[in-house]
């Protein structure tokens, strides 16, 4: 039996909505917050720590009843910059794509200088994103550099 | 730049950082004059400041210019919890243009993003401070003549200092070779040598200071601050590594000057202050003539 059977025993397929394949393990949960599925009333289905040819080990998410816009999902490349988006419907792969990373993120991410006027003033976060693959983020108020090492998601 | 802020060095191109020391030049010619007595400038130091504060109301001041304002929050409604937002918005009110100093870092951009009127950064915490910047770019062209392909040596704590990061960022715009002289612990940071290494510029870094002297233009000296290190024994240490004596500066260019943002402990040492190659006081009255022109060039009188 291959892994790609075993894995859809383990999640179960989704009738119509969104598959998040490729999520790192660690990142499933974070991916859940930025997207807001904890507050979500539809089926999602979740798993992690699933054997990957790719990268090891994966997690995968799978919403039901529910399509992204490109700038909800693109919010998750932080964190999963490898994840592949599949639309289902009516149990077929519609449309599948990958997360960019885009240019610039507002109120997603927390700067992590405790100095900044973000972390005082009621105002969003915003950054400019300098490196896309090692994630450096350059606050555009404080102008200080948030990496992977204090990335704090709001 | 009329109505144009100015919270970050980078926020004015070099073209018209250039039209700012131009019209500086001017100004020191001719420091009294009566071109800003309808307006009114708020000048907000929600932290205490000697020379910046003091050389922004002497500009004004002869300039004919009204102030008002506060030179320390603890007797303003800041005390009381008011936002900035609330703050910047009410004394906007007041004023044609408004100066702030702000510990906060990201303070100013945020006024100068709800303000109706323009902002200049006067300071914000560790991040910005681009007047400061201007002052030492209008002191280093008016000693060397040119801006252009000159060797400048920074010394000091270029880890913390804003006004090196600054100065950094401003000279990579003039093809400058900088000589990074600091103890290890306080190099510049990658960050902004990001910038240098942009621009395909030199750069040499160095924990002793006197080998740099004879080949520089500039020496730009800075204080090393007690606050950034956790272990006092170990400021001791690095806080006497650098101390300018005249002695040092016998076989220098001869143009070359001695610059300091002040305040000064003792990494250079008084004897130098009456060598003519000293220019760290002349360099904070440019200072005065350098805000007159981005005031008059803001407000659009000039």
């Amino acid at each position: 039996m291959n892994s790609k059977i075993i894995k859809e025993l383990k999640v179960s397929a989704i009738e119509n909505g969104t598959v998040i394949d490729h999520i790192p393990s660690n990142a499933v949960f974070q991916v859940i917050r930025i997207l807001k599925l904890e507050s979500f009333n539809n089926m999602v289905l979740f798993a992690t720590n699933l054997e990957s040819k790719k990268y090891g080990t994966k997690g995968i998410i799978k919403v039901s009843n529910k399509f992204f816009r490109p700038e909800e999902l693109n919010k998750i490349a932080l964190v999963a910059p490898h994840a592949s988006i599949i639309e289902i419907r009516d149990f077929q792969v519609a449309d599948k794509k990958i997360v960019e990373t885009p240019d610039f993120i507002k109120g997603i991410v927390k700067c992590f200088n405790p100095n900044c006027i973000t972390n005082i003033e009621q105002l969003t976060a915003k950054f400019s994103v300098l490196d896309k693959e090692e994630i450096r983020l350059k606050c555009h108020y404080c102008e200080k550099i948030t990496t992977k090492n204090t990335l704090e998601f709001l | 730049m009329k109505n144009k802020s100015l919270v970050s060095i980078n926020d004015y191109s070099k073209d018209e950082q250039l039209k700012i020391l131009e019209l500086a030049k001017e100004f020191e010619k001719n420091p009294v004059q009566n071109i800003l007595q309808d307006h009114v400038i708020a000048s907000l130091f929600f932290e205490p400041s000697t020379r910046t504060r003091l050389s922004f109301e002497s500009a004004v001041n002869r300039l004919g210019g009204k102030i008002v304002g506060f030179s320390e929050a603890s007797n303003t409604s800041v005390k009381k919890g008011e936002s900035l937002r609330d703050t910047i918005l009410t004394i906007a009110n007041y004023s044609d243009l408004i100066v702030m100093r702000n510990p906060i870092e990201g303070s100013a951009r945020f006024a100068s993003e709800i303000s109706p009127v323009p902002i200049i950064n006067a300071g914000d915490g560790a991040n910005q401070h681009p007047t400061q910047t201007l002052l030492d770019l209008y002191s280093i062209l008016k000693t060397q003549g040119t801006l252009d392909n000159l060797n400048v040596a920074m010394v000091g704590d270029l880890k913390y200092g804003r006004t090196i990061h600054s100065l950094v960022i401003a000279l990579c715009n003039f093809n400058t070779t900088f000589h990074l002289v600091s103890p290890v612990e306080l190099k510049l940071p990658s960050s902004v040598k990001m910038h240098i290494k942009e621009r395909k510029l030199t750069y040499h870094q160095y924990t002793d200071m006197e080998e740099v002297i004879p080949n520089a233009d500039i020496l730009y000296m800075t204080r090393i601050q007690r606050e950034r290190f956790s272990d006092p024994l170990e400021y001791e240490r690095i806080k006497n590594a650098y101390n300018l004596d005249v002695s040092m500066i016998k076989n220098t260019k001869e143009d070359f000057k001695v610059l300091h943002p002040l305040p000064r402990v003792n990494e250079i040492n008084i004897n130098v202050d009456v060598n003519p190659k000293a220019y760290y006081f002349e360099q904070a009255l440019n200072g005065v003539f350098v805000r007159q022109a981005l005031i008059a060039s803001i407000l659009g009188i000039r």
